[in-house]
């Protein structure tokens, strides 16, 4: 049985940092998205909170999330990218 | 309910149709090999992946079942796409890369990259296969709601139609022309869906939506709390009915026969026409008394209250974007409360108003309660809990999201790929809140289905932006379900009979095989569409998402991160994920009122599983794992 991938892999030396950078990031965003769950189940009447521009804890926090998703993604991105061209001699595509 | 039918979204649906099997077409000369149908020949650009991610992404759970669930219940709507939007995050910095690592064609493959075992091979198909089809479920229900507005046929005929065509998408042409599909989908559903929400913005609040019916309020002396006279003598009172602490008269009108609400104010008594729906001992369903056709069925959703600065007023003229959501939150939306019970041998369903806080309709618990005054139980923060679990953690483990990470052609287009996707799925759900609330307050939900809330909206802002709206959802569902059922025929074809069976296939016979899969999953899901019709789509790709995650993530995220991970202990997990998950949803309150019995008798006491089956998956693959070291004669799978 094949087991290779698909595509042909090329050789990668930065995967151990994009790994623990990954890591890293990970459990940054569940601590903000926990802090979410958790105030919801505990104290739910802070989420009407009125908290910036008259906008509530609810409505903050919920763009507050998606919007950070978004931008740490671009920071992994431009991190394993750098960490890519670094270590890799800027070989790979 | 009764739509008007409209030519020009008949034409702009048939062009779209025609359009995808054009392209279908064009792409299934080009798909040849067993790589080419599974994985696009793993030669598409990353940003055309990563659109196409959030094509397959954004299916008719987003467009459709997020703005219905938005203007159903508010913010707990909304609780949805902040969860499946995280779940990227997940993809992202855990999963995109590694797998690309790994796999060849689907999610199996990359599971049992390290190990070669039957057992995972075997167990990871199943999982691939039920995942997929929980997720097709909400598809067809979706397609189904969307034909009978936009075409003006029965729900069971939509479902039929996507089924039809998308066996037909897949059976000729594969990945390849899916990811295409997708790309174009996926790009107008944001743009559109922009429209439509600076459209809401523009036309901002107002206590008078175009077309609105207003409901009638009569005056009515009641004694005893269930006799009724009416004063008016051109209403008689039929039928008296007692549920809870409300009282429902059914009042005959010379034409038909609808039934009112008693409201008692502190002075008076008066009866509050609602929306009823009846199904009379020998099958017939009269819409508020009416046949169908009369037309007396309403589409509703409004304010009672505006406030703006501390005054009262009519309307707003066009607002901003936080504007809008801090006026919502000041003022006061009718939403419309369902009640079911029985009088003189028909089955009666109402909607009553039920005017509800701005400020309540801003921050969760109309659905999911969890505060004390609401009520809630443990049971419920528990399934509160168990939802935003599943959310975030279903994503990564979803086997037609996963096999698009294969269609690029390494690990850096994978990445890219996977941001581009979060950037614009993540821009689309804050889209979702204006939509559905906008929905909420302009005087278009369908109380039957609340799938049908943003389309509908759409018509409010002219019979065009409705028409391209319908006709791109319309394509939304074809195209997730065409992955979904890429993924599914994938498992049967590719995992179960050439993995596992090792029966030998040529290249072309792999493709057949996969064909013919196709096909028996198309017809095995357009049967589930129908069944489960009328049910929100949000709330079922929730289900499929807590599915996904206990079975799948485990097993990958153990996969990539711990070295004792055996091939035995992923198999049993996927295996517990699986019975674990879809046991909890057969005995929670939702399924047991689809098989015609109350809820709240349930065995389970809760709808979303996660918080169960997850942590349970866990758990069986580190015992498993641990008891059967000795069997993992694996080395460290090669990270490059």
């Amino acid at each position: 049985m094949l087991h290779e991938p698909a595509i042909p892999v090329e050789k990668d030396h930065a995967i151990a940092k994009k790994t623990k950078l990954g890591v890293i990031l990970f459990f940054v965003y569940t601590f903000i998205y926990a802090g979410f769950v958790v105030i919801g189940l505990t104290d739910p009447e802070l989420m009407g909170l009125e908290v910036i521009g008259g906008q509530n804890l609810a409505i903050v926090y919920g763009f507050g999330l998606i919007l950070l998703a978004i931008i740490m993604g671009f920071i992994y991105n431009y991190f394993c990218t750098r960490f890519e061209d670094k270590m890799n001699n800027n070989s790979t595509t | 309910m009764i739509y008007e039918v409209s030519n020009l979204a008949i034409v702009i649906f048939l062009f779209i149709v025609a359009f995808v099997l054009g392209l279908s077409f064009y792409f299934a000369r080009k798909t040849k090999s067993s790589k080419s149908y599974y994985a696009a020949g793993g030669n598409i650009h990353w940003g055309v992946n990563g659109i196409a991610f959030a094509g397959d992404y954004l299916s008719a759970a987003s467009f459709l079942g997020i703005c219905g669930m938005i203007a159903f219940s508010g913010y707990d709507g909304f609780l949805y796409s902040i969860g499946f939007l995280a779940g990227w995050v997940v993809a992202l910095f855990l999963v995109a890369e590694p797998l690309k690592r790994l796999g060849k064609y689907t999610f199996a493959d990359a599971l049992d990259a390290k190990f070669n075992s039957k057992s995972i091979k075997l167990a990871a198909a199943i999982s691939t296969l039920i995942v997929s089809v929980f997720y097709l479920i909400p598809q067809m229900v979706g397609a189904g709601d969307l034909v009978v507005p936009l075409l003006g046929l029965p729900h069971w005929m939509g479902v039929v139609i996507v089924g039809s065509i998308v066996i037909f998408i897949v059976a000729t042409a594969g990945m390849t022309s899916t990811t295409y599909v997708q790309f174009i989908k996926g790009g107008l559903l944001v743009i559109f869906s922009t429209i439509l929400t600076i459209y809401v913005l523009k036309n901002g609040l107002t206590l008078t939506p175009e077309n609105y019916h207003k409901f009638a309020e009569i005056e009515a002396v009641v004694t005893n709390d269930t006799v009724v006279t009416i004063p008016d003598s051109t209403y008689h009172v039929e039928a008296t009915v007692v549920t809870g602490k409300m009282v429902f008269v059914k009042l005959n009108t010379q034409e038909f026969s609808p039934w009112f609400k008693v409201n008692t104010h502190d002075d008076r008594t008066t009866l509050e026409e609602v929306l009823s729906t009846t199904v009379t001992a020998d099958g017939e369903k009269l819409f508020n008394g009416a046949p169908q056709s009369a037309g007396k069925f309403f589409q509703v959703g409004h304010l009672s209250k505006i406030i703006v600065d501390g005054k009262e007023v009519d309307k707003t003229g066009p607002v901003g974007p936080f504007e809008f959501i801090k006026t919502l939150e000041n003022s006061e939306v009718v939403r419309f409360a369902k009640k079911s019970f029985e009088s003189e041998g028909d089955a009666i369903t109402v909607w009553y108003q039920n005017p509800t806080s701005g400020k309540s309709v801003m921050e969760p618990g109309l659905k999911y309660k969890l505060s004390k005054a609401s009520g809630a139980t443990i049971w419920d923060k528990l399934n509160f809990l168990s939802l935003m679990l599943a959310l975030f953690l279903g994503t990564s483990a979803l086997p037609h999201i996963l096999i698009r990470y294969y269609t690029v052609p390494n690990q850096r287009a994978a990445r890219k790929s996977t941001i581009v996707a979060i950037a614009a799925i993540g821009f689309f759900y804050m889209l979702t809140l204006f939509m559905g609330l906008g929905a909420m307050i302009n005087g278009v939900i369908d109380v039957e289905s609340s799938n049908m809330s943003g389309p509908l909206l759409a018509k409010v802002f002219g019979v065009s932006l409705f028409a391209i709206i319908s006709a791109i959802a319309f394509a939304t569902v074809l195209g997730t379900v065409s992955g979904l059922i890429i993924a599914s025929s994938g498992a049967i074809a590719h995992d179960f009979i050439d993995n596992y069976l090792q029966v030998k296939m040529t290249d072309k016979g792999k493709v057949k095989a996969g064909k013919f899969a196709a096909f028996s999953v198309g017809i095995f899901a357009i049967l589930l569409g129908i069944l489960f019709k009328g049910m929100n789509v949000s709330f079922l790709v929730g289900l499929a998402f807590a599915v996904a995650a206990s079975a799948n993530l485990p097993a990958i995220l153990f996969l990539l991160f711990w070295k004792k991970t055996t091939a035995k202990g992923i198999a049993w997990s996927v295996i517990v994920g699986i019975v674990s998950s879809i046991g909890i949803i057969l005995f929670a309150p939702s399924m047991w009122e689809r098989y015609g019995l109350i809820a709240k008798n349930a065995p389970v006491p809760f709808d979303n599983p996660g918080i169960i089956s997850i942590p349970l998956a866990v758990i069986t693959l580190i015992v498993i794992s641990l008891l059967t070291q000795k069997d993992n004669s694996t080395k460290d799978f090669d990270r490059n």
